[in-house]
């Protein structure tokens, strides 16, 4: 009877030491869930106010101004934003198209075939994955100009066609998803190789290819540091360019709510696409990471 | 094709080779990769030994000169202080990113804590990693200039008389890129980890349980022996990341790297070589640059080969065990 007592006593104990650990727990959770969302939350604020109320003074409620914002940066003859909504989705929307079908390309070649320099050219790509693009940029600037390039969007898309980590996993996705059984049941039938490829494996990798694409626009979407060497013509313009553009013109000069706007453009489509997709995305991220 | 192959005996269609189409599926990788890739870091590297810029109106070179950019990036003191510069504006971010990361991982996949909402605390801190970078500088910029809401609301407040101003205060400068740099990553990093932590096998833990050990000893015991090859991956990929910092820092102090260019990344001083066509300085930073990225690199190639040739090596010694007991 006492050493069930002191028992219950000891359970009793920690769960009460575990109410408080789980109590700290949220509580930093949520500081963290305020520190991810204050900016964004200001961002939206602001962008319902008009430029005379955002100067004045602080405020935690919206205003209703959004649309008398968003028509004023529409019609802003110097910022084309609409022009550059445009260019940018043709731009991510491309080299999410070309990274994927390539990649899956690359990773079924060394996949499902033996061929003599198949170690080797697996063992290039694992190299150059980290070797960030920014160091051959001066080289490729060069190269664009004398293809005469410049100032068009192939730079920016065709050399998504090679990308060693979206090849990586493809490739890991295929060892686990994907028996050459198949592949040789549909040679049987007589299928070519490339038609094997393109109708059956492709189908069978549909999961990869749909978490690639969508971090491959992203990541394209927000792509900055090549476009802005690339582009020069206003109507050619990307989002991220134009940001930048009103960052370097005097902003004190600017109207704030359209300035706000802009960026509330920027930022706010892609994050309700994402928390549609958040399960899907971050799924992506874990099988991304699990290697070897 | 079938044609043919109907024609020929069936022992030889066993041997009809499809090396061939290996060539093909990886081809348009390798050539994309050759031209747009290999080529421009030959010439960028070839580049880096020449005088070859634009003093107003006049060419000047280009001129052969062997290490003398180098020398120079060196001497007058500029590519030290911007290397020192992502150095620290990475250090600030990364250290409380892996820190908090390590944290969450351990929470959420606590049997223990068993806590609730993870998905939605997952969402929330993975999300600012998809945003723009340059457009979330623009709004830190935005909200933290000297007439922004941030310094409104201080000022409102009556917890300041006077605003905080970027462009006088090196830490703020420096600590508002760290942050940025800290929410755009710890939700990735803390997802990475997470998965390293499940992989673990569950047994350990167990065991651990079984034993009495306090959940401390488990994290320092069990969990973070079982996961220092992945910390080691987050690391040395995050320091790569690092050397990277550009988006950031150019638009939230407009190019310049101000106050005091404590703030100007080695990338954003390439960035400026390749604004004003001065290709020999670029070239060698560019190679600079390149050569600190391939250490870690390698780095990271043997941490990622070492698992698939420890494998490969299982199963050969496993081969060999069967072919002897036969």
């Amino acid at each position: 009877m006492e050493a069930q007592k002191a028992e219950k006593n000891t359970i009793r104990f920690g769960s009460a030491r575990l109410t408080v650990s789980r109590t700290f727990c949220y509580i930093v959770l949520a500081f963290l869930t305020v520190l991810c969302l204050f900016s964004f939350y200001m961002l939206a604020i602001n962008a319902t106010r008009q430029h005379g109320a955002i100067m004045t003074g602080f405020s935690w409620l919206p205003g209703k101004s959004f649309l008398f914002n968003a028509k004023n940066l529409f019609e802003d003859t110097n910022i084309p934003t609409l022009r550059a909504m445009a260019n940018s989705l043709f731009v991510a929307g491309s080299c999410a198209i070309l990274t994927t079908y390539f990649s899956a390309m690359t990773a079924y070649g060394l996949h499902a075939y033996q061929f003599r320099f198949k170690q080797a050219a697996f063992l290039f790509i694992m190299l150059v994955m980290m070797v960030p693009y920014q160091v051959s940029t001066l080289g490729f600037i060069e190269l664009a100009t004398k293809m005469g390039m410049m100032d068009t969007y192939w730079p920016l898309i065709l050399p998504k066609i090679a990308a060693p980590i979206v090849f990586f996993f493809m490739k890991q996705y295929m060892e686990s998803v994907l028996p050459l059984e198949i592949v040789e049941a549909a040679r049987v039938d007589g299928s070519n190789e490339f038609h094997t490829f393109n109708r059956i494996v492709l189908p069978m990798i549909k999961p990869a290819i749909a978490v690639q694409a969508i971090f491959a626009f992203v990541e394209n979407w927000n792509n900055y540091f090549i476009p802005a060497l690339i582009i020069n013509t206003n109507d050619k313009k990307t989002i991220p360019i134009l940001i930048a553009q009103l960052r370097s013109a005097d902003y004190m000069k600017f109207d704030l709510g359209k300035v706000y706007m802009l960026v509330f453009i920027a930022i706010i489509p892609v994050m309700i696409v994402y928390i549609f997709l958040s399960k899907f995305i971050i799924k992506g991220v874990t099988m991304g990471s699990l290697k070897g | 094709m079938g044609a043919v192959m109907s024609n020929t005996p069936i022992k030889r269609i066993k041997s009809v080779s499809y090396a061939k189409w290996g060539y093909f599926f990886i081809a348009p990788f390798f050539l994309v990769y050759l031209i747009f890739h290999l080529i421009p870091l030959g010439s960028t590297i070839y580049n880096s030994f020449f005088e070859n810029y634009r003093s107003g109106l006049s060419q000047i070179g280009p001129k052969f000169v062997g290490f003398q950019n180098y020398i120079t990036l060196f001497q007058n003191g500029e590519l030290p202080k911007y290397a020192w510069n992502t150095l620290v504006i990475w250090m600030m971010g990364f250290v409380p990113q892996i820190l908090v990361a390590m944290l969450l991982a351990v929470w959420f996949t606590s049997y223990r804590l068993k806590l609730k909402g993870q998905p939605f605390f997952k969402t929330v801190i993975y999300m600012p990693n998809l945003i723009m970078a340059s457009a979330f500088a623009m709004l830190f910029f935005l909200l933290f200039s000297a007439i922004g809401p941030v310094n409104q609301f201080l000022i409102q407040a009556k917890i300041l008389s006077d605003p905080l101003r970027m462009e006088e205060s090196t830490t703020l400068t420096r600590s508002l890129i760290a942050l940025m740099n800290f929410l755009m990553w710890f939700g990735n990093t803390t997802i990475v980890l997470m998965a390293g932590i499940m992989g673990i096998d569950q047994s350990l833990f167990d065991a651990a349980q079984v034993d009495g050990a306090k959940p401390r000893h488990v994290f320092y015991r069990v969990t973070l022996p079982m996961l220092k090859p992945i910390v080691l991956y987050v690391i040395i990929t995050c320091m790569i990341g690092g050397i990277q910092m550009f988006d950031v820092p150019q638009i939230l102090t407009n190019f310049t790297g101000e106050p005091n260019r404590i703030a100007m990344t080695l990338v954003m001083f390439l960035n400026k070589h390749l604004q004003s066509k001065n290709l020999g300085m670029g070239g060698a930073v560019s190679v600079l640059i390149f050569l600190i990225t391939a250490a870690l690199s390698i780095l990271v190639f043997q941490s990622m080969t070492k698992e698939m040739r420890a494998a490969n090596q299982q199963r050969k010694q496993f081969a060999k065990a069967e072919k002897e007991a036969k």
